[in-house]
């Protein structure tokens, strides 16, 4: 039956021999019923032999039994796990086709120090073979950031099943990002501090940002500035900051901003954010960590620190989210970060919350998103094993508003053309 | 009676040919013989020897006897009552009176533009940092402005060089005499200067540590070769220096523990034995230093306190930087009492000034005075094999000496003069205390007659009295004196008491002003009173104040920070030793035909696997229970950059002169971090920069060992290649100019190196005895011969052949492929060739070349039969290497043991090391890791990590000392933050940087302290 079935595989899949053949799904008809499997919610619930029905592309329902539902196409995920999808909260994903030495691939940095009108989702390529990889390792949004020197410019979180970015677009504009000088005192001896030019930098910021909310107070302007107008949502707070920032003054001056403008912040990257985990739990400001897959950052530190740093924040009562921005594995090991802090004292649950609820909370989508619940788009993942060990898990559905997306990918396609060379089963 | 003869036929010579110069003379000739006798000095002849009431004559700039006899008729003679005499201080590792060479230099950065030759002009080296032609005796120039502040600070003699290039030239010996440098240079040719660092030159080679000492072999190869004068070469002025000057004393410059160990070590190679400048930090590894035998030299340049106020600041700066604060005024003390000859130096110095607070403080950390002195005399003096002429105070020697007001070490000790060859030179003559005492002053005019006393305390320091202390300024130059003072009292207006006076009230606060003459005992002068009429007035003392003692005690600190091994806050007292130890109940993966055993004992003993098995027990072992536990193979990494200074050497296609084992870094971090992954071996590799690039160094992460611990011995020497987008420098941002530029050029630099290197050997196994012994050819030839073995970096499959056909034309094997993402593709021609391959688990899209790789690439090559290795060429992710060995579980179906075998006994095998390490089997290396679960599994981490027996890594320990590593940093930081109270200099905060290596691939976030090597 297995050989039968692999070699049925490797007639659909010879003729697809360049991604062009992974085509976007259609519109959920009908009924899905995932049966009979491990429902991990993302809430911190977890169902042995449950069921997720999805209808019209959201979750109709959750139940901790098998459900049958009448005429509904029905997915066996007996000794399978079932997952909310997983979010990249912070990425350049197509944006960057290839990370260095092929310049035209790259759409991600603009110039300037200030460039709050600039959106990422207009360059964002639904066509990166990158995409295909995440989907199949269970990423299934994806919030598609800019880079720049200072402020750089407003996010959109995208669904990775898409023709145009047009379609992708599942939250838009739903973050503008800052990068802070590094506050960090000069290696040299004699140097100029670097610390004070950075804070003459973010005093100038500070001026820009009190113009632009003023700016803001008024509807009309007989001149149009487009980079204040980019503000308006921030200070309404129907956009949050996103800060990266890693180490204390840099995480002060974000709280900082958060007061100074009443608007929410978002620390990202919070390398030494376990520092200050009280500070940030106080003021309600979440924190996404970036690779924790990384060193220590000083010699001294505790040699599992960033692996540790999950379950510190979790434990003082900090939001945060994981994220992959790893350039080499190009963010494919999202899940695996969530395993590694659950290998380090994160309680698994949460550490899946890490990738998919909390990163929803923080995106300001979890309204959709996020978890397995009724009444949220039917973002689900199944996969044979424990998704966050990379040992035996292998994502076998998944699914994007109800749509089963295809799960071939690049590396599918390469791997079964020299199967085919090599004549391997 | 020899002596009696000899003395004065020296003597007479010195007038002979002192009489005599080739400078005419403007005017009257003006012959003077300098004859002066110091009498009643406490004479300080040499460290050892001190002569009380002694009486020391000059004459010729010479000395012309020390002892008890009476002053020569012709000399002047000087009363040194109370005062010391010693002989003026020498440095030897001074720039003094040589110009600097124009710094444009600098390390090429991986990608940045390239100079292949040499810009120097002439009939000189191929390499601009190879600068053996320079003697600084012929830039000699003095410059006062410069050689004042080493007289005040006590030298009288200095080695000169230029302080530039790999190899240097030579120092001049050269007095701090302001007369001429004809008579200043005592020796011309002192010493031959060497270093790592290249200095002023522009040119790209060497860019790295490694480079520089495979430049420097390759220098004293070529330098025996061209004794013989080959017509190829033609004129090489610089070879001819080098042969000249190998006779000399050798310094070598170095700039921590590590290079100075280094240098030893090629000193070593060449028969040499170099005095070594050194880095400030060798206390941290004192026995292996002072097993090398090398003199040193040390500077007195300690590192300041850093602002730690701010705990933002203070968060970044490591303990081994706080610890070195701490510690590094115990260097010389640590080197006296390992009885490690060395001299003190000024270099180095910011503020000359701190050069005597700061040998105060080498002596309040241990070292002794005796020493100290010997450091700055005669043991230079030693070392330069000038000890007839300067560093003791002898008949014959130079008249180079110190007049002081005390013992020289002590605190309120001043230099009052110092002389060279005879000449004087004021330093502090001010601060004599003969002028002291109690004078009565007497001021005359308009007829009357005022007396007041006048307290003098040093030639900057008096008062004038009128039964209260009046408000005095005064001031001296020479025996020049002026005195001014207010006939107000200093602490409140008063009328007079004086009966003579004529001044009232409202006079108060007028200056009477007094200008004279010092002449011994009575001053005399003239002046003008608070009317402003002229005075006249006189002095004399009636009482000497017996100038105080030196009441300061000597107080000793015995800094707390232990020198652990390596010098880092994960460092060790004592190194971990081998146990003999019972691993009880464990799943055993063996890598064996019995494959993964549950519940099974391992007994290490002697560094090696004594016994697999059940129900093992012995007698003393040290119980491990491993119930619930996984025991594998210590994890081998096969590509990595960790423990190593320098990792490319860009500047050339083809550097296989270069050794990754001379530049390992035994105090990297990261070996100690890649322990608590598990990792027990390491194959540090060569960067990508070039297409034949340095020999590799097999490790084992025994943390704490020097860099000839640290290497595993009795290893296959390999060597790394690299293919594809860096050789050819793609990402240069300003274009590429260094040959080749596409892949069709980087087959024919291999193409054009094997040709080479066959005609070579071909060559000397003719017998040609004139054939040039090559570094970089001699490492080919061993690829020829199959004594070498190549790892290669390489991506896409055209290039996999391409190298797989240069490898069969000259008939050797490319042992191993590495990166290799596109092997898959042509997975059979690799092993019909018979390579190992080394991968990533699931790396791709950095760069173009990698936009094929697919994470089933180890799956496909291990079902065609490859010896297949996951490696990690990063810090970070060789602590997870069991992780990314399961990820071809995911990625391809292969099967549990295979996959562990990836980061184990694959390597193993790849590295020609199978015999000794790679699996559980009595016998073998005891590198083994205790797992808490499932070693492919992601919550599995190392609990034990053993290397020989050893226990290297304990996570439980790990956890244990986190307390008190936190508490050390935090006595640190104390420590600085009440030094700074207490007056010592404070610098802003210095983050530590942690410096991590790699080829420079691919982009890698190391954390906002990661540093480039290349930087330092």
């Amino acid at each position: 039956m297995k050989t039968f079935a692999y070699i049925i595989f490797i007639f659909l899949a010879l003729p697809a021999m360049a991604q062009d053949a992974v085509y976007p799904a259609k519109k959920q008809e009908g009924i899905v019923v995932i049966s009979n499997g491990t429902i991990h919610t993302g809430t911190g619930r977890v169902m042995e032999r449950g069921s997720v029905i999805i209808k019209d592309g959201k979750i109709q329902k959750v139940s901790d039994h098998a459900e049958t539902v009448p005429g509904a196409t029905v997915v066996d995920a007996t000794g399978k796990h079932v997952y909310p999808g997983l979010i990249l909260a912070n990425t350049d994903l197509g944006l960057r086709e290839i990370i260095s030495g092929v310049r035209g691939s790259n759409d991600y940095y603009e110039l300037g120090d200030y460039n709050p009108d600039v959106r990422s989702i207009v360059a964002y390529n639904t066509d990166s073979r990158v995409i295909n990889t995440l989907r199949s390792n269970g990423i299934l949004l994806a919030n598609i950031v800019p880079r720049g020197h200072l402020l750089a410019g407003s996010s959109s979180v995208v669904q990775l099943d898409a023709w145009t970015w047009e379609d992708a677009l599942y939250k838009a504009d739903n973050g503008m990002w800052l990068n802070l000088p590094a506050l960090l005192k000069s290696r040299r001896t004699g140097a100029s501090d670097p610390v004070k030019a950075g804070m003459r930098q973010i005093e100038a910021l500070k001026i820009f940002l009190q113009e632009a909310k003023a700016y803001a107070g008024a509807a009309d302007h007989k001149e149009v500035n487009l980079k204040f107008e980019a503000l308006r949502a921030l200070f309404a707070k129907k956009q949050k900051l996103y800060v990266h920032a890693d180490i204390s003054r840099q995480i002060l001056m974000a709280i900082d901003l958060a007061k100074t403008f009443d608007i929410e912040v978002v620390i990202v990257g919070g390398s030494d954010s376990y520092l200050l985990a009280d500070l940030l739990r106080q003021n309600n400001i979440p924190v996404i960590l970036n690779s924790i897959h990384a060193l220590p950052t000083l010699e001294d530190d505790d040699v599992d620190q960033p692996f540790k740093t999950p379950a510190l924040l979790q434990k003082a009562g900090v939001l945060f989210a994981l994220n992959d921005d790893e350039t080499s594995s190009r963010y494919r090991n999202l899940s695996f970060f969530a395993g590694t802090a659950a290998a380090y004292g994160l309680p698994r649950e949460e550490a899946l919350q890490a990738i998919t609820l909390n990163a929803a909370r923080i995106l300001g989508i979890d309204d959709r998103t996020g978890s397995l619940e009724a009444g949220k788009d039917a973002n689900v993942v199944v996969s044979t094993g424990d998704i966050l060990d990379m040992e035996h898990s292998t994502v076998t559905d998944a699914y994007i508003q109800g749509r089963k997306i295809d799960l071939n990918n690049k590396h599918k396609q390469l791997y079964d053309r020299y199967r085919h060379r090599y004549q391997l089963q | 009676m020899k002596k009696l003869i000899l003395l004065p036929l020296s003597w007479l010579l010195t007038l002979v040919s002192a009489a005599q110069t080739t400078f005419p003379v403007n005017g009257v000739a003006d012959p003077r013989s300098g004859s002066y006798a110091f009498i009643n000095a406490t004479i300080i002849k040499d460290p050892a020897t001190t002569l009380q009431n002694a009486t020391l004559v000059i004459k010729e700039g010479r000395i012309v006897s020390v002892g008890n006899g009476a002053a020569p008729a012709d000399a002047v003679v000087i009363d040194c009552k109370g005062k010391y005499i010693y002989p003026s201080l020498i440095d030897m590792y001074s720039d003094y009176g040589v110009p600097a060479s124009q710094r444009q230099g600098g390390a090429a950065a991986f990608f940045g533009p390239q100079q292949f030759n040499s810009n120097t002009k002439g009939a000189y080296n191929w390499n601009q940092a190879i600068r053996s032609e320079v003697n600084a005796a012929d830039l000699f120039g003095m410059d006062d402005t410069k050689a004042q502040p080493l007289r005040e600070l006590g030298f009288g003699t200095v080695l000169a060089h230029q302080k530039d290039g790999i190899a240097r030239g030579t120092g001049v010996v050269a007095t701090l005499s302001g007369k001429s440098e004809n008579l200043a240079i005592i020796k011309e040719r002192g010493a031959a200067f060497y270093s790592f660092s290249k200095g002023s030159s522009t040119q790209s080679y060497p860019t790295s540590i490694m480079g520089a000492v495979a430049l420097l072999r390759q220098n004293y190869l070529d330098a025996q070769w061209y004794k013989n004068r080959p017509a190829r070469e033609g004129v090489n002025k610089t070879l001819e220096a080098w042969n000249e000057q190998q006779s000399l004393p050798q310094i070598f410059e170095t700039t921590d523990k590590w290079s100075g160990l280094r240098a030893d070590r090629i000193g070593d190679e060449f028969g040499v034995q170099y005095i070594i400048k050194g880095g400030g930090n060798e206390y941290q590894r004192i026995k292996e230093i002072a097993a090398t035998k090398a003199p040193y030299i040390l500077s007195l340049n300690f590192p300041d306190a850093q602002k730690v106020d701010d705990p933002a600041d203070a968060r970044f700066i490591a303990w081994s930087d706080l610890a070195h604060w701490e510690l590094a005024p115990s260097n010389p003390a640590v080197f006296e009492k390992e009885k490690i000859p060395f001299a003190l130096t000024a270099a180095d110095l910011k503020d000359l000034k701190t050069f005597w607070p700061n040998l105060r403080k080498a002596i309040q950390n241990g070292l002794s005075e005796k020493t100290a002195l010997e450091a700055l005399t005669t043991t230079p003096a030693a070392f330069l094999n000038i000890t007839d002429k300067v560093g003791r105070l002898d008949a014959g020697f130079l008249a180079n000496f110190i007049i002081t007001t005390g013992n020289l070490f002590a605190e309120k000790t001043s230099i009052l003069e110092n002389w060279i060859q005879g000449t004087r030179y004021d330093i502090n003559a001010k601060s004599s205390t003969e002028w002291n005492g109690v004078y009565a002053l007497t001021v005359t005019g308009g007829g009357a007659a005022t007396r007041y006393q006048l307290e003098v305390k040093s030639s900057t320091l008096a008062t004038v009295k009128a039964g209260e202390a009046l408000t005095t300024k005064f001031s001296s130059d020479g025996n020049l004196v002026s005195i001014s003072f207010s006939l107000k009292p200093t602490t409140k207006v008063i009328g007079t008491g004086q009966k003579d006076s004529v001044f009232d009230n409202r006079q108060a606060g007028a200056l009477i002003r007094l200008s004279g003459v010092n002449y011994g005992k009575t001053w005399q002068g003239v002046g003008a009173n608070e009317k402003g009429a002229p005075v006249s007035w006189v002095a004399t003392r009636i009482s000497e104040t017996i100038p105080a003692k030196d009441s300061s005690k000597r107080s000793f600190v015995k800094p707390e920070a232990r020198i652990v091994y390596p010098f880092s806050s994960y460092g060790n007292a004592v190194l971990p030793q081998q146990e003999t130890i019972l691993i009880r109940n464990a799943t055993v993966w063996t890598n064996e035909a019995g494959g993964k055993q549950v519940q099974t004992d391992v007994l290490v003993k002697g560094g090696k696997i004594a016994q697999v098995g059940k129900g093992l027990s012995a007698a003393g072992a040290r119980v491990i229970d491993g119930t619930g536990k996984h025991l594998t193979p210590g994890i081998i990494d096969e590509h990595s950059h960790i423990a190593v200074f320098s990792i490319n050497e860009g500047a050339q296609s083809v550097t296989s002169e270069v050794r990754i084992g001379d530049n390992l870094n035994p105090d990297d971090i990261n070996i100690y971090r890649q322990l608590s992954g598990g990792v027990t071996t390491s194959q540090i590799l060569h960067g990508s920069a070039n297409t034949i690039g340095g020999q590799s160094q097999l490790i084992k992460l025994r943390w704490g060992a020097d860099a000839e611990g640290l290497k595993f011995k009795g290893a296959d020497p390999f060597i790394k290649f690299a293919l594809g987008e860096n050789v050819k420098r793609t990402a240069a941002t300003q274009g590429n100019s260094r040959y080749p530029d596409t892949r069709m050029g980087v087959n024919e630099v291999l193409n054009d190196a094997f040709q080479r290197a066959r005609d070579y050997e071909k060559a000397i196994r003719s017998g040609d005895k004139t054939v040039r012994k090559d570094l970089e050819l001699d490492a080919l030839v061993e690829i020829l011969d199959h004594k070498r073995f190549i790892t290669c970096h390489s991506y896409v499959q055209s290039e996999i052949l391409g190298l797989i056909g240069i490898a069969e034309k000259y008939g050797f094997k490319v042992n191993t492929f590495t990166h290799i993402l596109e092997g898959y593709k042509v997975a059979d021609r690799i092993k019909q060739h018979g390579a190992n391959v080394s991968t990533f688990s699931d790396w791709w899209g950095y760069k173009n070349e990698v936009r094929d790789a697919i994470p089933y690439n180890a799956a496909i090559m291990h079902r065609l039969g490859l010896n297949v290795c996951i490696n990690s060429d990063d810090a970070e992710m060789a602590r997870r290497l069991n992780q990314e060995a399961a990820k071809t579980i995911r990625y391809g179906g292969v099967s549990e043991e295979e996959a562990l075998k990836m980061v184990t006994l694959n390597p193993a095998k790849a590295l020609h090391i199978d015999s000794r390490v790679g699996s559980i089997k009595a016998g073998k290396d005891a590198d083994l890791v205790l797992w808490s679960d499932n070693p492919l599994s992601i919550y599995a981490r190392a609990l034990y990590t053993m290397v020989d027996g050893a226990i290297y890594f304990d996570r439980q320990q790990d956890g244990e000392g986190r307390v008190q590593r936190a508490a050390e940093r935090n006595r640190l930081i104390q420590k600085m933050l009440s030094a700074g109270k207490n007056g010592a200099l404070v610098i802003p905060a210095r983050p530590t940087a942690q410096v991590v290596l790699h080829c420079e691939d691919h982009e890698e976030a190391d954390g906002i302290l990661a540093a480039d090597a290349f930087e330092f």
